[in-house]
């Protein structure tokens, strides 16, 4: 039986994008009061450990596609498949992850569907028989109140981190169905070569805690005890535009308005002045701690807690500190 | 190789933003070229320098789009088209996406539409892959490096920038290819070509030119409408200046403070 309510588990080489389980968590209480239950959608090959973290997340079915040609993430084969799911199951309500992923495979397949797609929600509320969904634009600067009225399925990405993860139930179960790919190999014309990833990073995209540099590090050496913290702190490091501009490290790490937007627990910004691009990438991190020497600069008039003092003296301090009390 | 440019005019980044009955404003504030598309426009003028064709810049709004228009002919795009039309008004996502691809149909011999990954009003980031849909394209999002590409064998290489990394992948033109920064350093406009585009007169295409279903166009066509839009409520922050007479100190003390707040 499928739902009236489908969450879309986007994974990377068998490892869930965590903010889909937050999805999830929403997705089951926006289906409850219309009687139904959740159903996951699992795309990608060797799926078997995602099928039973979608459950253990709360999913009441999964529809899992396991297939080779799915073992690499491309739009084409994974909206192929997700379009017919979704055009025969006719969910009233599809939520999903933002990410890279989520935007490609849901722009798609709404397409396909002549549907809408709401993207970066940050709160959804059930209102008149169609859900209504807040998120930031203008970089964050206003929030805006988007519905999608009368195209269904209602079609929405959830900005990571900006919902409540559910408990994990190790061993639940459900019913599975499953789905066969739409595309062979053959008709797919993109194929994977290769992925360059910098090993032993935390991506800042789904951090708890980021620990960023900028202009105040002075250099790509200044970046070190950046990291030392971002470990102790089991962290990602991110950098403000001027630190990537002057090459110190690389635009992965950019955190604002031209890099990515991201909502940790803690995020730690050293040497960072803090101008409104920077701002529309972290404010709504839970606690900002801001270490810079100028104690005019802006990040003060965001952050709850400030350091005015030299970077290079407080940071390795703070990290000797962290190590102490976390034990490492 | 012939390659489109999609631009979006949109106020500056640094514009103070005034929101009055659901419309927004931003005094004397200028308007720009949306800064994620001006890689893409750079790419096309790369791409046309290494490869011959024309780089051809295309952009859907009102009329004071032109001038983000002017600034893609000065930095040295070989035509322009605007397209504007008072039934476009209200475009989501989805509608703005169908005129779009139309537009690109009707150029004619595309092999490359370049978006930049959003614009930084809506900041939806969608708009490139439903156009791909609606043209059957291949579509290449988060593009970092356009390795190479064979125009006979109309083959490209790319690298795109996922979470976990880039992934390198190779795929078919005609493709609709979103780039994000540090895919190549937009030039400045030459005193020349500010001056030849501002003699430059720019074709405007109406909805009729385009061959558009009016039911599918405008709010009429929009999927999404907005309802209210809002400033961010003010957060109330006092900030707290941690001292101590040394770093060890105030290490510390902050360390608390940290601690107390469980977010380690």
């Amino acid at each position: 039986m499928t739902n009236k309510v489908w969450v879309y588990i986007d994974q990377f080489k068998g490892a869930p994008n965590p903010a889909s389980w937050e999805a999830l968590g929403l997705a089951k209480t926006i289906a409850a009061p219309m009687n139904s239950g959740v159903t996951a959608v699992v795309l990608g090959s060797g799926m078997d450990a995602v099928v039973q973290k979608a459950f253990a997340n709360g999913a009441d079915s999964v529809m899992v596609c396991d297939d080779a040609t799915l073992t690499d993430y491309r739009v084409e084969p994974y909206a192929a498949v997700f379009t017919k799911m979704v055009s025969e199951g006719k969910p009233e309500i599809v939520f999903g992850a933002t990410s890279t992923r989520g935007r490609d495979i849901f722009s798609a397949s709404a397409a396909d569907l002549n549907t809408g797609v709401i993207v970066d929600a940050t709160e959804v509320v059930s209102q008149d028989g169609a859900l209504v969904a807040t998120r930031p634009v203008y970089a964050g600067k206003l929030l805006s109140k988007v519905v999608c009225k009368e195209r269904r399925p209602q079609m929405i990405l959830l900005r990571p981190r900006a919902f409540p993860a559910p408990v994990e139930t190790v061993g639940k179960s459900g019913e599975v169905i499953k789905v066969a790919a739409v595309l062979d190999e053959n008709s797919i014309v993109t194929k994977v070569a290769e992925y360059i990833v910098e090993e032993g990073q935390v991506s800042v995209d789904s951090a708890a805690v980021i620990v960023s540099g900028g202009r105040g590090v002075n250099g790509p050496e200044g970046f070190e005890p950046i990291s030392k913290l971002a470990a102790v702190l089991g962290g990602a490091v991110g950098a403000s535009r001027a630190a990537v501009d002057a090459g110190w490290i690389p635009y992965v790490h950019q955190v604002g308005q031209t890099g990515k937007v991201v909502s940790p627990d803690l995020y730690i910004a050293v040497g960072i002045s803090g101008a409104v691009q920077h701002q529309a990438g972290m404010r709504t991190a839970k606690v900002i701690v801001a270490i810079n020497k100028d104690a005019e600069a802006p990040i003060f008039n965001l952050a709850k807690y400030g350091v005015v003092g030299d970077l290079f003296q407080i940071v390795p301090a703070l990290t000797e500190e962290f190590k102490k009390r976390l034990g490492k | 190789m012939n390659i489109v440019a999609c631009v979006k005019q949109t106020p500056d980044s640094a514009a103070k933003l005034q929101v009055e009955n659901n419309h927004v404003s931003w005094g004397d504030s200028p308007l720009i070229v949306n800064p994620w598309d001006e890689y893409a426009v750079e790419e096309s003028l790369l791409l046309r320098e290494k490869f011959g064709g024309k780089s051809v810049a295309i952009s859907m709004g009102p009329e004071s789009a032109m001038e983000a228009l002017k600034t893609c002919l000065a930095v040295g795009c070989d035509e322009t088209y605007l397209i504007s039309d008072p039934v476009l008004k209200g475009s989501d996502v989805s509608s703005t996406a169908y005129t779009l691809a139309k537009a690109i149909g009707k150029i004619g011999d595309v092999d490359l539409a370049l978006f930049g990954r959003q614009a930084i009003d809506g900041d939806t980031g969608l708009t490139s892959s439903q156009v791909a849909r609606y043209l059957g394209w291949t579509l290449l999002t988060y593009v970092i490096k356009i390795v190479e590409i064979d125009p006979v064998a109309k083959t490209i290489k790319v690298e795109r920038m996922m979470e976990e990394g880039r992934q390198v992948c190779t795929a078919k033109l005609p493709a609709v290819v979103s780039v994000v920064k540090g895919i190549n350093e937009p030039r400045y406009p030459s005193f020349m070509g500010i001056r030849k585009a501002a003699k430059a007169t720019i074709p405007v295409w109406k909805a009729a030119d385009l061959g558009l279903e009016p039911s599918k166009v405008g709010a009429a066509g929009a999927a999404v409408t907005w309802m209210d839009i809002y400033p961010l409520p003010v957060k109330e922050t006092k900030v707290e200046i941690i001292q101590g007479s040394s770093p060890e100190e105030i290490a510390a003390k902050l360390a608390d403070k940290i601690m107390a707040e469980k977010v380690i």
